[in-house]
């Protein structure tokens, strides 16, 4: 069976996890994404850690301190997703999230290669904007990986450029600033995701900063999906090996918020 | 070079969030560079504000003592501020200030840059914030105090190493939160462009002045310039007009620490090699998988993983030449030139003074040697005491 990050919005609204593989450990790292995945998760992001994550706020920033100190490394992560589709026979679609130079250090062709083999869709790197992504764009369509493209609240004019050349889906940063829990979002979500299907027909999901099931219901009625990220990886730096029941959790109340929409 | 690209080097690698105001810099950069007026009011604040133009100062002590070639020393040190920062700082702040803008953040190391920063800051009533990584806070408080002396709130940064590296990152996260308002006052030739070439520019004032002083001296251009290497920032502005003269040898001296054999080390050029971090494609001191590595040297404005982009390039095309220096090396350099000339350099610039030192007796008496001095090292005082077991201070 062909998996597709297209998969996953055919569920309703799709609710995307990421986690920070390696925190606390790789076992629990596999056992939280089956159990997000069981519990309503459409797609998941793993995120590869780096030792200087630029776009994250202190709560990721953490985890991937975590992992890299528990000598979690890029290969371990190959491990992981291989596993995850081999042993666990997960058919969700997966991205890896991670930083430029872990995949360009590593030779992109060959991590392109590595992914593709264990069974990814996509790859997303928040430090590659629009104008650098002929570094890895052609190695991810030689392999079958979809690059996801990132729009900010600053993008403006950029947005149905960047759109109609996107793939899998669009990120759409919700707010300035980096990851993190917010208590609100000010920016016009729904006029953003217009401008990206102006640009193409292709789904926009909306993340940085949802962290409960009413913020996730508000967003996902102008978007295709919501990402979380900082929710999850606190829980996760809160509970250590004891996560998986509190994730399970909370991903399905999120999952549940946006479900009917 | 298009989007900035020095070689295979630069780039634009950041969040998408700043990419607008990135190009937002560079339209407005590429405007003012060429404005009569921009250019004028900058040479009004080199020559009323920052002293410049800085000396070329022949070290006649040191000539003879090395017996070898003739030394003279740019002396970016007696600079307003007491270092070549102030060069780029008040550049950049007078755009930012053209563009709009009300507030300046800035990445320390050593806390040479945020002075400059707090400096042009409180000149041009702005609004500042500087980030420094704590162990740098430590090793550099009396920068600090005159930081906040002068209106700036500085900002303790406690991730990774708690040096430059993190300061730098925690500048651009920083940016990310509030873009409309504020400059980001990069203070090395690095980053995404257009800060390289930004940098360079405002920098460049160094070798267009050494070049015509050292005329004026010598009746010729020196044999060799050399300068340290952290970002690169002195050195690229003293290489600048050189660059086409190829009879002129380029020299950087990058922060060796306990040495290029060992994990303790900054010298980047040396030791590491090819990657994507802090907005540009260069070299990095990482591990097999990328991460950056905690790169050591006794000097924190060295203390630094990677390079510009344009001293990558003039590496690889083989027109500049970078050399590691150690701790021990820059330490005496530091204690020989206070001695023999009366000159307490900064410790950064200690390291090429070092080198200077091991080349200078290898050459003949009719060839000259320029070393650009970029900061004083009144700031290095305590840290070269205990360096020598020696406590200045009654913590």
């Amino acid at each position: 069976m062909m998996i597709k990050i297209a998969d996953a919005f055919q569920n309703g609204k799709a609710f995307i996890p990421f986690i920070t593989c390696g925190d606390p450990d790789l076992e629990t790292t596999r056992k939280l994404v089956c159990a997000m995945v069981e519990n309503g998760a459409d797609l998941v992001e793993l995120g590869i850690p780096f030792s200087d994550p630029t776009a994250e706020g202190p709560v990721i920033q953490g985890a991937n301190l975590r992992a890299l100190s528990n000598g979690c490394t890029t290969d371990d992560v190959f491990a992981l997703a291989e596993t995850l589709r081999k042993e666990d026979g997960l058919t969700v679609p997966m991205v890896f999230m991670t930083y430029a130079n872990v995949v360009y250090h590593y030779g992109t062709e060959k991590f392109c290669a590595r992914a593709a083999e264990a069974g990814m869709q996509g790859l997303i790197l928040p430090d590659v904007p629009f104008e650098e992504k002929g570094d890895f764009a052609p190695a991810c369509r030689k392999y079958g990986l979809e690059l996801v493209s990132l729009i900010a609240p600053t993008s403006h004019q950029r947005i149905k450029t960047i759109a109609a050349d996107a793939e899998g889906f669009v990120y759409c940063v919700s707010s300035l600033g980096v990851t993190g829990v917010r208590s609100q979002i000010t920016t016009d979500v729904a006029a953003m995701v217009r401008l990206v299907k102006e640009g193409k027909d292709i789904p926009a999901c909306i993340g940085f900063g949802i962290s409960n099931p009413e913020t996730a219901r508000q967003m996902a009625q102008s978007a295709d999906g919501v990402i979380v990220g900082s929710a999850i990886v606190r829980l996760i730096g809160q509970y250590g090996r004891e996560a998986v029941e509190p994730v399970s959790r909370f991903v399905k109340e999120m999952k549940d918020a946006i479900r009917d929409l | 070079m298009s989007n900035g690209r020095f070689g295979i080097h630069g780039g634009q690698y950041i969040p998408e969030t700043l990419m607008n105001a990135v190009i937002e810099l560079e339209d407005a950069y590429n405007h003012f560079k060429d404005d009569p007026q921009f250019q004028a009011e900058l040479h009004e604040l080199f020559t009323n504000y920052a002293n410049r133009p800085s000396n070329l100062y022949y070290a006649e002590k040191m000539t003879k003592d090395l017996g070898g070639a003739k030394i003279y020393l740019k002396r970016e040190d007696l600079n307003h501020t007491g270092a070549h920062k102030i060069n780029n700082a008040l550049g950049q702040a007078l755009l930012a200030k053209k563009m709009g803008k009300t507030r300046l953040i800035a990445e320390t190391g050593a806390g040479q840059h945020g002075v400059a920063t707090a400096t042009v800051a409180a000149y041009m009533g702005m609004e500042c914030d500087v980030y420094m990584g704590k162990v740098d806070m430590e090793r550099q408080a009396l920068n600090v105090f005159r930081m906040r002396l002068m209106g700036a709130r500085v900002h303790g940064v406690e991730t990774g190493t708690a040096t430059l590296k993190d300061a730098v990152s925690e500048c651009m996260r920083e940016w990310t939160n509030r873009i409309a308002d504020t400059h980001y006052l990069l203070g090395s030739c690095m980053g995404p462009h257009p800060f390289p070439t930004i940098v360079r520019d405002f920098q460049a004032v160094i070798s267009q002045e050494m070049k015509q002083q050292i005329l004026e001296a010598e009746g010729r251009l020196p044999d060799v310039v050399m300068a340290c290497v952290g970002g690169g920032s002195n050195a690229i502005g003293s290489f600048y007009h050189f660059i086409d003269d190829k009879d002129v040898k380029l020299i950087g001296c990058e922060a060796a620490g306990r040495g290029i054999d060992t994990w303790e080390t900054a010298a980047t050029i040396n030791t590491g090699s090819l990657g994507i971090f802090h907005g540009m494609k260069s070299y990095f001191c990482q591990d097999e998988y990328g991460q950056i590595a905690p790169v050591y040297s006794i000097s924190a404005g060295l203390d630094y993983p990677g390079v510009g982009p344009e001293h990558a390039w003039l590496h690889d095309i083989g027109r500049a030449e970078y050399v590691g220096v150690t701790d021990e090396e820059a330490v005496c350099a530091f204690e020989y030139l206070s001695r023999t000339e009366g000159i307490i350099p900064a410790i950064e610039s200690a390291h090429a003074v070092a080198h200077a030192i091991k080349i200078a007796p290898t050459m003949r008496k009719d060839q000259i040697i320029v070393i650009t001095l970029s900061g004083r090292g009144d700031k290095d005082c305590a840290a070269m005491a205990r360096y020598r077991g020696e406590e200045l201070y009654d913590d």
